[in-house]
């Protein structure tokens, strides 16, 4: 089976997915799967997803998957991998679940450099709960709770999480950021953090911009707009924190 | 003597103790004992006074016995990691109070949901908010009832030491037999006082600490040996989550029988009993042994589950005797839980007094005041319309 279909880890009793159509999970979802394949490493996978869309994802994969509360993936995976460390641990959440009500927990499973893979998916809105301003809303962003544009006096500036992150990331930390614009790409990112816990070197973070069409009220040309312009422009794709950039053998062997 | 350990697990259960040691400890320190004779492999645990010292004794015990420990970020992030601990097959707990128990809420209702053997001691402190931090007994109902959803829990509230030790030890093998989140409701003055008890092996005395299971990271490849392991707690309708939540419920009331339990003493001729839980417990049996050296006819009943409660047996003891006392460190969280025990028809028949103390330790002589005035008529103004 050839990279562009679907992964050997995806369970085909559970598609079509539930996701909405243009909904950037199934890439975001596939890029991983394509990952853990390459890996060969599902029957050590723990995938755990949040509570918001993420959570349509707890029966997508032939990986053992549980989901958990709205923010708290991060410490339940943390949990699993401290008692059992053989296991492969895959937080994946939402930018809500990873920046606002579970920030902590990001922020210091990072300080702790947790050998697990968080993966947050920014579609820069509250999906699930209809369409409310998130950390990563862009400046201007009409939501549910902007009606008139998210304003940097009142909301705040878009978090740029990835960024946050590689700013205190430790000693072999993986911080990334990937597009489901870019799924090959995204995929190779998400390969790389599964390599990174693999080689029990450190906490992986890899953001996905994402589309939602449904809140944000577009068509097809304006999603993928909105996602490769005005998203892309503000939230730059690539790696900030690679333990691969110190050493240029390795950097041969998984070139992007 | 010594076996050679076959399992991680055997390995667990063997080295903490051998035979039984008497110790002069701090309630704290009786909890680590405990849990490390009941094979527990794990805490992640978040400080707040009055149970540090849990964290601290076994953050310095846990490697000489090969167990784990992680400070966490938050109250959260401990029930979180157990749950994810538990969920990969190790017997993981923690421990809180007053402000911490209120956010292990959130993991508490995930194990509830997804029957997940969760051990969690509580130190109860003043309240609310962030009230003392040394002692109260006003963390019933948030022990009992604070989640969102059907409160599916089991609460043992030790009296003693010794209790802590058998009851945190009895926690585990509850929690891992019937498969509820089980808490051990104890307070700051158990916590931090010293007293005797006699520490063992579980094992020496027949108590059957299920083994661990694994709940994910299964033999095999997923989809190709055998089917993934897949958890959820989300629902799309009302029918579903109903399908679920109903046998869940079932359960609980069906091994509800088996699991309450109480202690009782001095029913002979009684006149007016008494009811208290936990420590308070202690100055109501001295109290009652002190009245009944002079005569007076009082009795005394102590719930030792708040969760499932010993409704049957309190309904009994209550059947002959139409005059009871409750007293509590809070403001009628135990009166609550026996008049919805006691039920409508049996609440018309008695009288109950209260002596209720938020957040202030009860002495045996108060009681014995207070048991006196009633037996005197002193006291029938108030009573059945205490403030609950």
């Amino acid at each position: 089976m050839s990279e562009q279909s679907m992964p050997l880890s995806w369970r085909t009793e559970t598609k079509p997915h539930k996701f909405c159509p243009g909904c950037g999970h199934g890439l975001v979802l596939k890029a991983l799967g394509m990952a853990v394949d390459r890996l060969k490493i599902a029957e050590r996978v723990l995938f755990g997803c949040d509570i918001g869309c993420s959570l349509l994802s707890w029966d997508f994969f032939n990986l053992d998957t549980v989901q958990t509360h709205h923010g708290r993936t991060v410490p339940f995976i943390v949990g699993a991998k401290r008692a059992r460390p053989h296991l492969v641990g895959i937080a994946y959440m939402g930018d809500g679940g990873g920046y606002a009500i579970g920030v902590q927990h990001l922020v210091n499973a990072t300080m702790r450099n947790e050998r697990i893979l968080v993966i947050i998916v920014n579609n820069t809105t509250y999906a699930m709960t209809g369409g409310q301003m998130a950390p990563t809303s862009l400046l201007g962003q009409k939501t549910e709770t902007t009606p008139g544009g998210r304003e940097p006096d009142q909301e705040g500036f878009p978090l740029r999480g990835p960024e946050m992150i590689a700013s205190f990331a430790p000693e072999g930390a993986y911080v990334a950021r990937g597009s489901v614009s870019q799924v090959q790409r995204l995929s190779r990112y998400l390969e790389r953090g599964l390599e990174n816990q693999l080689r029990d070197r450190g906490i992986s973070v890899i953001e996905a911009l994402s589309t939602c069409p449904t809140n944000w009220r577009t068509n097809a040309v304006d999603t993928w707009k909105y996602l490769e312009k005005e998203m892309t422009d503000y939230y730059p794709l690539g790696e900030l924190v690679s333990p691969w950039k110190k050493n240029k053998a390795e950097e041969e062997v998984v070139r992007l | 003597m010594i076996n050679q350990p076959v399992t991680q697990e055997e390995k667990l259960l063997t080295r903490s103790l051998e035979g039984e040691k008497r110790a002069f400890m701090y309630g704290n320190e009786v909890v680590v004992w405990a849990a490390l004779a009941a094979g527990a492999e794990f805490l992640f645990g978040y400080p707040i006074t009055p149970q540090n010292e849990v964290m601290h004794y076994w953050s310095r015990l846990a490697p000489r016995y090969g167990r784990g420990f992680l400070q966490t970020e938050d109250e959260l992030s401990a029930g979180f990691a157990v749950l994810g601990g538990i969920m990969a097959g190790a017997r993981c707990f923690s421990a809180t109070a007053g402000p911490g128990t209120v956010l292990f809420q959130e993991p508490l209702s995930m194990a509830e949901m997804m029957r997940i053997p969760m051990v969690l001691v509580v130190q109860q402190r003043g309240g609310p908010s962030t009230a003392t931090v040394i002692y109260s007994q006003q963390e019933v109902f948030l022990t009992i009832f604070g989640g969102n959803g059907e409160g599916l829990r089991v609460v043992y509230s030790p009296g003693s030491h010794q209790e802590m030790y058998d009851l945190t030890i009895k926690a585990f093998a509850t929690a891992w037999e019937y498969r509820f989140p089980t808490l051990v409701l104890g307070d700051g003055y158990q916590a931090k006082m010293r007293e005797p008890v006699t520490l063992y092996d579980p094992r020496e005395k027949g108590i059957d600490l299920k083994p661990t299971f694994p709940m994910v990271g299964l033999k095999g490849v997923p989809g190709v040996d055998r089917e993934p392991a897949h958890w959820r707690n989300a629902f799309s309708v009302e029918e579903e989550l109903y399908e679920v939540l109903k046998p869940i419920i079932d359960d609980f009331h069906r091994a509800a029988p088996s699991l309450s339990e109480k202690e009782e003493g001095f029913l002979e001729g009684v006149e007016l009993i008494v009811v208290a839980h936990g420590i308070v417990g202690r100055s109501v049996r001295s109290a009652v042994r002190e009245l009944r050296e002079k005569d007076i006819p009082v009795g005394f009943f102590r719930p030792i589950t708040l969760r499932p409660f010993p409704d049957k047996d309190i309904k009994n003891v209550l059947t002959a005797c139409s005059r009871l006392l409750v007293v509590e460190s809070a403001q009628g969280q135990l009166a609550k839980l026996i008049r919805i025990a006691i039920g409508g028809e049996l609440e018309h028949s008695l009288k109950m007094y209260t002596y209720f103390r938020p957040g202030l330790g009860i002495t045996a002589e108060e009681v014995v005041q207070e048991a006196r005035a009633i037996l005197n008529g002193e006291r029938e103004k108030d009573a059945s319309v205490a403030l609950l």
